[in-house]
């Protein structure tokens, strides 16, 4: 691919052990476009989330890098150091994980995790901070008049689109959302997702996006990577993954999703 | 309707929560029956008040207002020992199967917990037995499992080890919210096949509180759709899927994912104005029942 947003060159990452280390990650290599939507797809504990840490660096001990290497608009995420780290995240590379909504700050009020972070990235007055907090809301389906309340106040679905909002703050390159929806239910869902589209082709960001669902990772990705034991088996646009997978886990993936609109998936359709 | 009477019935259920100057209702007329050997899923949106509901069942949250029944008999003892006596029979399995195991226990510890403290006629040797027994019950290996702590089991594996520890209780009643959504298609499989085995061989009744509308109709006979507190439809999971009445109810099942339809395809579009439309009518006031068949009805503003 020419000038990928992100590249991962073939990356390697352990999780180091006192008497053996584990490789969650085994030389993956794939490349996102400025724009696109690239989707990890495959089993729990494939290293999804590993590799989504790792991209801005969060992956903490034991987790270890031991090989590859990492490309964020052509600068070499690890190569940053700890000033050009705390700009890189948020700034260039934003992230929705798992559990986020319950990763907001439980003591301060909504407007004020948004001024938090746009007062140390941009210098922004509260009141600046306010009229963007309100814009953001308003992006995510959620009325500016609550960003006033605490996050207790909010329903776990809730709190994940305000973190979502949070995550559109600064404009960043590359949003990095590892389940991000898997706690809403699927209008919710759909408009977030389906927003974030819009977006991404209003704004040029990039999206990782990791999910369970299969279904809504097809509709929503241009291209997919599906993992198998740390390793990337398959990878191709959406439509391939899809309707002409190759690999046999892949096919084995499809087996087991459990389909709402169509008859059961399709067992083995290549001979 | 059933065969079986309901082991827990709500009847015109409201609770309204207060946040400084916000009324948030999270329950409003409820009312609905678990029956043993019966799977009732509950679907809706985000926020709509299913956690609520379910903390009402578990009688986590008191209601304002209606009752909590218990084999036909109003729930009233609010005491340590009725709260005690009713949670052995009623049990929840929650969303994230990590956070509710503690890491520093071992599984054998887990099972033993709820045994010492429900099952006191046990002792010695018949613990130990009873635990291997319900580690098999839920398809885990006594032998390699026991000894293990939570980090050391998959998702699947620790949710399983949650729906041991409910029938370890010896709950007859469980309510299980979201409980494979952190877990991966194929291991979900393997959750849910179990939970309906158990709902068929122990004659359990399940409350499904999932965003997965696909799973409801894998494992639940009925259904309810539930917004701002209210549920607006309910019957026949497979009357509710087909032949859905309420407009929030039609949008929530053409939102399910489709990977037929790419979010690129302008049809598939969910023109935000019309959400709006529709979830501005599923807010209000239904007091209106109306029957769409044998066993499917839905809520409407207007008689
Ligand atoms: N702190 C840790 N120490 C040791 N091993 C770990 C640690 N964190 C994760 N692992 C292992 O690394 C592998 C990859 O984990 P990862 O969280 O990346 O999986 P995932 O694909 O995101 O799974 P899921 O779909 O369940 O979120 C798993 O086998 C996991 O057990
Ligand atoms: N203890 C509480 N205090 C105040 N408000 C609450 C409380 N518990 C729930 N609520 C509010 O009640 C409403 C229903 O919340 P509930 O958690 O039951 O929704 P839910 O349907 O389970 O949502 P989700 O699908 O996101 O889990 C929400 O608006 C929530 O903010
Ligand atoms: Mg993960
Ligand atoms: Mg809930």
């Amino acid at each position: 691919m020419n000038n990928p947003l992100l590249s991962v060159q073939d990356l390697s990452i352990e999780y180091v052990g006192d008497k053996t280390d584990f490789r969650a990650v085994d030389h993956v290599s794939f490349d996102v476009a400025p724009g696109e939507v690239f989707g990890l797809a495959g089993e729990s504990g494939c290293g999804k989330s590993t590799i989504a840490f790792a991209i801005s660096r969060l992956h903490k001990p034991p987790a270890l890098i031991c090989g590859g290497e990492i490309m964020v608009a052509g600068r070499s995420v690890l190569d940053l150091d700890a000033n050009e780290l705390a700009r890189f995240r948020w700034d260039e590379v934003a992230m929705v994980f798992q559990s986020a909504m319950n990763s907001l700050n439980p003591v301060l009020r909504i407007e004020s995790q948004f001024h938090d972070l746009l007062k140390r990235h941009r210098g922004y007055s509260k009141a600046q901070s306010r009229e963007r907090c309100a814009e953001l809301l308003k992006l995510v389906d959620i009325p500016p008049d609550r960003m006033r309340d605490y996050p207790f106040q909010f329903s776990g679905g809730m709190r994940q689109r305000i973190v979502i909002a949070i995550c559109l703050a600064l404009n960043p390159k590359l949003i990095v959302m590892d389940e991000p929806t898997t706690a809403l239910d699927v209008v919710v869902q759909r408009e977030i997702l389906q927003r974030i589209n819009e977006l991404r082709r209003e704004l040029g960001f990039s999206v990782l996006f990791i999910t369970h669902d299969l279904g809504l990772m097809v509709q929503f990705c241009d291209r997919i990577g599906i993992m198998l034991d740390g390793k990337l088996v398959e990878q191709g646009t959406a439509d391939q993954i899809y309707r002409a997978p190759t690999h046999d886990y892949t096919k084995k993936l499809w087996a087991s999703f459990p389909s709402f609109h169509g008859p059961a998936p399709r067992q083995e359709n290549a001979q | 309707m059933t065969a079986n009477p309901a082991i827990v019935s709500l009847q015109n259920i409201g609770k309204t929560f207060h946040l400084g100057a916000h009324t948030v209702r999270g329950a409003h007329d409820l009312s609905f029956d678990l029956h043993s050997g019966r799977t009732l899923a509950l679907v809706g949106e985000s926020g709509s008040g299913k956690t609520t509901c379910a903390r009402i069942i578990m009688r986590e949250y008191i209601a304002d207002e209606g009752q909590l029944l218990f084999h036909g008999t109003p729930v009233t003892d609010n005491t340590p020992k009725g709260l005690k006596q009713y949670r052995k029979n009623v049990q929840m399995i929650f969303q994230d199967p990590f956070a509710s195991l503690n890491p520093a226990h071992t599984v054998d510890y887990h099972l033993r917990r709820p045994l010492a403290l429900y099952r006191r006629d046990l002792k010695g040797k018949a613990v130990t037995d009873e635990i291997h027994a319900l580690l098999r019950q839920v398809e885990l290996d006594p032998e390699l499992v026991a000894p293990k702590h939570p980090h050391d089991l998959s998702g699947g594996q620790r949710q399983r080890i949650n729906i041991a520890r409910t029938l370890a209780v010896g709950a007859k009643v469980i309510i299980a919210d979201e409980p494979t959504s952190m877990l991966d298609v194929s291991v979900r499989q393997g959750v849910l096949e179990l939970l309906n085995r158990m709902k068929r061989d122990l004659g359990l009744a399940l409350l499904y509180i999932t965003h997965d509308v696909a799973t409801a109709h894998y494992v639940a006979e009925d259904i309810m759709v539930m917004y701002g507190g209210q549920i607006l439809e309910w019957g026949d999971v497979n009357a509710v899927l087909s032949n859905p009445q309420h407009d929030y109810t039609r949008m929530l099942l053409s939102a399910v994912p489709n990977p037929e339809i790419r979010f690129d395809d302008p049809q598939s579009r969910l023109d935000p104005t019309a959400v709006n439309a529709v979830r501005e009518q599923a807010k209000q006031l239904h007091p209106h029942v109306k029957t769409a068949g044998p066993n499917h009805f839905y809520r409407h503003t207007a008689a």
